[in-house]
């Protein structure tokens, strides 16, 4: 499904590869220059990857193609790098995103309702994006704060002893903010 | 860099000290709430005072108890603040002067503190991990310049063995064996690789330990790297954990520009060069053979062994691989020798284990316990069991290659033999605390389900007989089970067990086993309540 969303948000995006569209966009040479750094060697491709997701935020077929060419690799391998990582997305996220630590310690502490209750009031299921591009809501495996569980992270900041309302609250404010 | 300079930058950090210390935790947890702007706040409060010559205020990595943060421990009062918030540091400095602090005071001579025995975490909530002349001034490096100006290889490789250690990411395979292995292996080339892919969910151990002392796991590893012959090592990271790299890259850059990581080492022809490399979400990249998959840029698939790789590992080279708490051991081994290291410990698991406490218990953090200390004085003294006087339940060990420990056994001692004797494992570290209103059908579920999902999707055992272990105990939990489903679910646990390839597939029935063996009454009492719901079972779907 993330693979398809791609494709579709990639129509939009100029079809040229990204080269063309190199000038005056500082992540591009960014990019060139992790890539260099690795001398182009296809076993960088994990770190190009990072680097890319870094600057752009996400990983869109362009990107996927511009890399596999620079790093002498087949597509079907960067593509399937690319997928086999949680950690990368080939999809736009949200302008906030919250993550909630579904590790051991928070799910005896009952991150399953902390999430279920964060999924009704955004109207979204984990791993997706409201429409409004507002919220992104995902899950992570344990980000290793256990001794405060149950855990979030609110765009990038861990915070801990959540409860339902105390997330709630938040998630609240964001789909208010986002449909006016 | 020689002794001398080592000595010279040590005495000059020992000798800038302020005699009154305010350490501020800054690891992950602290930081969450508020730790930075607490140690900002102590640092003007402090100036305000007027009392800059006498106090400093450092930011250190973990005190240990996590579930009371953020945590300021004064030195040399040994007082150590809880809960503190920003606004209560002026009336912590005025508590320097003889005023009474309004903030809650952690008792430092719970059980929680001291029956642990700090190895490992020495350090930790000691030393700036972000200056690398704290960590010298505690004795940093000075275990790789004896190893590099007084011992052989061989002889690093010695002390290991005789030290006793073992691995501590969970299999407990003997640490010198291993380095004697890759060391015997002729090679133009070798690695070390630090495994820092602490993918466990609820262990927290290596985080904390790369957050507060990282140059003590860069030690660890420039010593490997003498003893096997290596002049490259890697540091696989999880990418969930930016703290952590960055103190890494922080002490890497600091250790390479004192050269001690570099080329001529304690000016000797040693090279080591450690890289980082961060990992990007995948369980299975734990296990060592896709650890290594992923490192040269590839899906994190495993592999089978042999070939291990102390044979042909890295880019087909021998690698060594060992967990960070590992190499965290070594620099002391080799500092204050094998035979002081195994006196701690029981007679097969020798020194200490880090054990991270979460779930229903008083006292969450980080703790680090002789091996053979019994489970209960973990979890009822040290934890301070259940809050609220509830009763425990289980004590989950190993993540979800691990099992439940039920109360009844819970006078076992910690050490590798004995829990897996009682269908659990050592595991990494980890160690989640269950009470009565945790339903083990559902927590051996969510751990399937954790392994379903990542498993890697290489061999059918694992691929297949997760998803199939997952379903039969969804429809035991949702109440449409019958008898023959728990005779199923074990038949599948014993075929994914015994045929899937890797570590991940061969302990992920661990969970369920150990819960059927322990708790079947709990997967009786759904079927029951199908039976009397629906008069016969079989009918069900």
């Amino acid at each position: 499904m993330t693979s398809s969303t791609a494709m579709a948000e990639s129509s939009k995006t100029p079809t040229t590869a990204p080269k063309a569209g190199v000038a005056g966009d500082n992540r591009y040479k960014i990019l060139e220059s992790t890539m260099k750094r690795h001398q182009y060697q296809p076993d960088a491709l994990i770190e190009v990857l990072h680097t890319a997701q870094e600057l752009f935020g996400f990983l869109e077929i362009n990107m996927l193609i511009h890399i596999a060419k620079s790093l002498k690799l087949p597509l079907s391998k960067v593509y399937g790098v690319a997928t086999f990582y949680h950690f990368f997305s080939l999809a736009p996220k949200g302008a906030h995103t919250c993550v909630i630590c579904m590790g051991t310690a928070c799910y005896v502490k009952g991150a399953a309702n902390i999430l279920s209750e964060a999924e009704r009031l955004a109207g979204i299921k984990a791993g997706s994006t409201t429409e409004d591009g507002a919220l992104s809501l995902m899950t992570a495996r344990c980000i290793g704060a256990c001794g405060i569980a149950p855990a979030v992270v609110l765009d990038g900041k861990v915070i801990g002893g959540q409860t339902e309302e105390s997330l709630g609250e938040y998630v609240k404010g964001l789909i208010s903010n986002g449909s006016e | 860099m020689d002794l001398n300079e080592l000595i010279e930058i040590k005495e000059k950090e020992r000798n800038s000290a302020k005699p009154i210390k305010l350490r501020c935790c800054l690891a992950a947890g602290c930081i969450s709430s508020g730790g930075q702007s607490i140690k900002e706040n102590l640092e003007l409060a402090v100036k305000a005072a007027g009392m800059e010559d006498q106090v400093e205020v450092i930011g250190v990595g973990c005190m240990g108890l996590c579930s009371e943060g953020p945590l300021v421990q004064v030195d040399p009062d040994g007082i150590l603040y809880e809960k503190v918030k920003p606004e209560d540091a002026p009336s912590i400095v005025a508590a320097l002067k003889g005023d009474e602090a309004d903030i809650k005071k952690g008792d430092i001579h719970h059980p929680f503190f001291t029956k642990q025995v700090p190895i490992v975490l020495e350090n930790s909530g000691k030393v700036d991990p972000e200056k690398i002349e704290t960590y010298i001034a505690s004795d940093g490096y000075f275990a790789l310049q004896k190893a590099l100006n007084e011992m052989k290889p061989a002889t690093v490789v010695d002390e290991v063995t005789k030290s006793g250690l073992r691995g501590r990411g969970g299999a407990g395979y003997p640490t010198g064996l291993k380095w004697g292995m890759v060391a015997k292996t002729q090679a133009e080339r070798k690695y070390v690789v630090c495994n820092a892919d602490e993918g466990d969910p609820g262990a927290f151990m290596d985080r904390s330990v790369l957050e507060s002392d990282p140059h003590r796991v860069l030690e660890g590893m420039a010593i490997a790297g003498y003893a096997v012959g290596a002049s490259q090592g890697y540091v696989y990271v999880r990418g969930e954990y930016p703290l952590a790299i960055s103190r890494l890259q922080t002490a890497i850059r600091q250790a390479r520009k004192y050269g001690l990581l570099g080329s001529g080492i304690f000016e000797t022809s040693f090279d080591f060069r450690v890289d980082l490399r961060i990992g990007a979400g995948a369980f299975v990249c734990g296990e060592e053979t896709a650890l290594m998959a992923s490192i040269e840029g590839r899906r994190g698939t495993p592999r089978p062994r042999p070939p291990f790789p102390a044979e042909s590992g890295l880019w087909h080279s021998p690698t060594l691989i060992n967990n960070v708490e590992t190499f965290a051991n070594i620099p002391v081994i080799i500092r204050k020798g094998a035979e002081w290291f195994s006196s701690i410990g029981t007679e097969r698991s020798k020194g200490t284990k880090v054990f991270a406490l979460a779930g229903k218990v008083k006292n969450t953090g980080l703790i680090e316990v002789p091996m053979g200390t019994p489970l209960r004085v973990i979890v009822e003294e040290m934890a301070g069991g259940v809050p609220g006087g509830g009763k425990v339940k289980a004590v989950q060990t190993g993540g979800p290659s691990g099992g439940c420990i039920p109360y009844s056994k819970l006078d076992t001692p910690v050490d590798y033999e004995s829990l897996s004797q009682i269908g659990s494992i050592m595991g990494s570290g980890g160690m989640i605390v269950m009470d009565d209103t945790n339903n083990m059908v559902d927590v051996a579920r969510f751990f399937m389900e954790f392994c379903m999902d990542e498993s890697c999707g290489k061999c059918i055992p694992c691929r297949a007989g997760t998803v199939q272990i997952y379903r039969i105990l969804t429809k035991i939990r949702e109440g449409h089970g019958t008898e023959k489903d728990i005779m199923k679910l074990q038949d599948l646990c014993e075929m994914v067990k015994t045929c899937s390839l890797c570590g991940l597939g061969q302990s992920a029935p661990n969970p369920v086993l150990s819960t059927l063996r322990y708790y079947r009454e709990e997967y009786m009492e759904f079927i029951k309540r199908n039976v009397s719901l629906n008069g016969n079972g079989h009918k069900t779907k």
